[in-house]
């Protein structure tokens, strides 16, 4: 069922973010791990303004006095919960996880039961992805009923097999998990956008993985890409709360300066004085 | 018998049922998902699921993640 949250008033440019036929306000989707408490966590995503939360499927730990649960500090009828599939290095480990996170979701009646974030990782210290497996994952997890948004590589084509396997949108990295290290490749990001968008110009594509700060989103926005997806660059941030405001903020002007139309870089210099009535000596004429 | 519940060895009743472990293990109330030996046991099959010798049983629930 189609739901659309309401944009916010007056701020042009500020269309939804429409995936697999839902609608999002914001184009920020932000992670639940990492930060010091709960609390803090639920002050930030409030802060970000995000729509779409993700969460990570674990075992219980059995025996030991129950803490706090995360989904206590998750309001559910505002968020979309997106569970995903961190730490498999299979596609069939990661349809295994997927599903486990659908059939809780489900329970919660929430309405990110049936979308995932896969990740189907190919190495422990990099955490890049497999490409082969993220493929494969993608077309058994589509042949369940999965909305299926890939985490990726910023490699154009295996971006392109990820969508052509019926990924509901593809999610490259700007750098590697955690790493802070922003938008790496903008031409790969550039090349990502330009091959998955070809004759499909809302397929969404969103920069996931990687951002170390606010500019890093609007980097990425810039781009032309439909939103941004991070974690630890709020959770890990001194001062969590401010981050998240800061990565808001950085995405929406982000977005706003892709659809502005941003000028041609130039080599040389261009006056926004005019010459004309200058009283000065101009060296050379 | 002898199940195996989330990597450890657990000495359960012939007969019981994914639902009963999962209350045996007091997470009745909790938002959590079952497979045994790597296939879902969907929430509607706990309470007629049983287990059986052997049995690897994964139980989950959401943690913070990105």
């Amino acid at each position: 069922m189609a739901m659309t949250y309401a944009p916010p008033p007056t701020e042009p440019g500020h269309a939804p973010l429409t995936i697999a036929g839902r609608s999002f306000a914001s184009r920020l989707f932000v992670g639940t791990g990492k930060y010091k408490t709960y609390n803090l966590m639920r002050e930030s995503l409030d802060a970000s303004n995000c729509n779409v939360v993700t969460v990570a499927v674990r075992r219980e730990r059995l025996y030991n006095e129950q803490g706090k649960s995360l989904l206590e500090f998750i309001d559910l009828s505002r968020y979309t919960i997106l569970p995903n599939t961190a730490g498999c290095f299979s596609a069939e480990d990661a349809v295994r996880v997927a599903r486990l996170g659908r059939d809780i979701l489900e329970q919660l009646g929430n309405p990110g039961a049936d979308w995932v974030k896969l990740e189907v990782l190919g190495d422990k210290k990099t955490l890049l992805p497999d490409p082969s497996g993220t493929v494969q994952a993608t077309r058994e997890l589509v042949a369940d009923g999965f909305k299926v948004l890939a985490y990726t590589s910023d490699d154009p084509i295996a971006a392109l097999r990820i969508k052509e396997a019926g990924a509901a949108s593809v999610m490259p990295a700007g750098s590697p998990i955690g790493s802070g290290q922003g938008v790496l490749n903008r031409s790969n990001i550039v090349l990502c956008l330009e091959l998955l968008k070809q004759g499909d110009p809302t397929f969404p594509v969103i920069v996931d993985a990687g951002v170390g700060a606010a500019s890093d989103c609007s980097v990425a926005m810039e781009l032309g890409a439909d939103g941004v997806l991070l974690n630890t660059a709020i959770a890990h941030a001194k001062d969590p709360v401010m981050m998240a405001h800061a990565m808001r903020h950085a995405v929406a002007a982000g977005r706003q300066s892709y659809l502005a139309g941003r000028i041609p870089k130039r080599l040389y210099a261009t006056a926004s004085s005019p010459w004309e009535g200058t009283i000065s000596y101009i060296p050379g004429e | 018998m002898q199940v195996t519940v989330n990597s450890q060895t657990q000495s359960v009743e012939a007969g019981t049922t994914v639902r009963q472990l999962i209350e045996r293990l007091k997470l009745g109330n909790a938002a959590c998902a079952a497979e045994v030996n790597k296939r879902l046991v969907p929430r509607k099959s706990h309470e007629s699921h049983q287990l059986r010798e052997g049995d690897v049983v994964e139980i989950v629930s959401l943690v913070g993640g990105g």
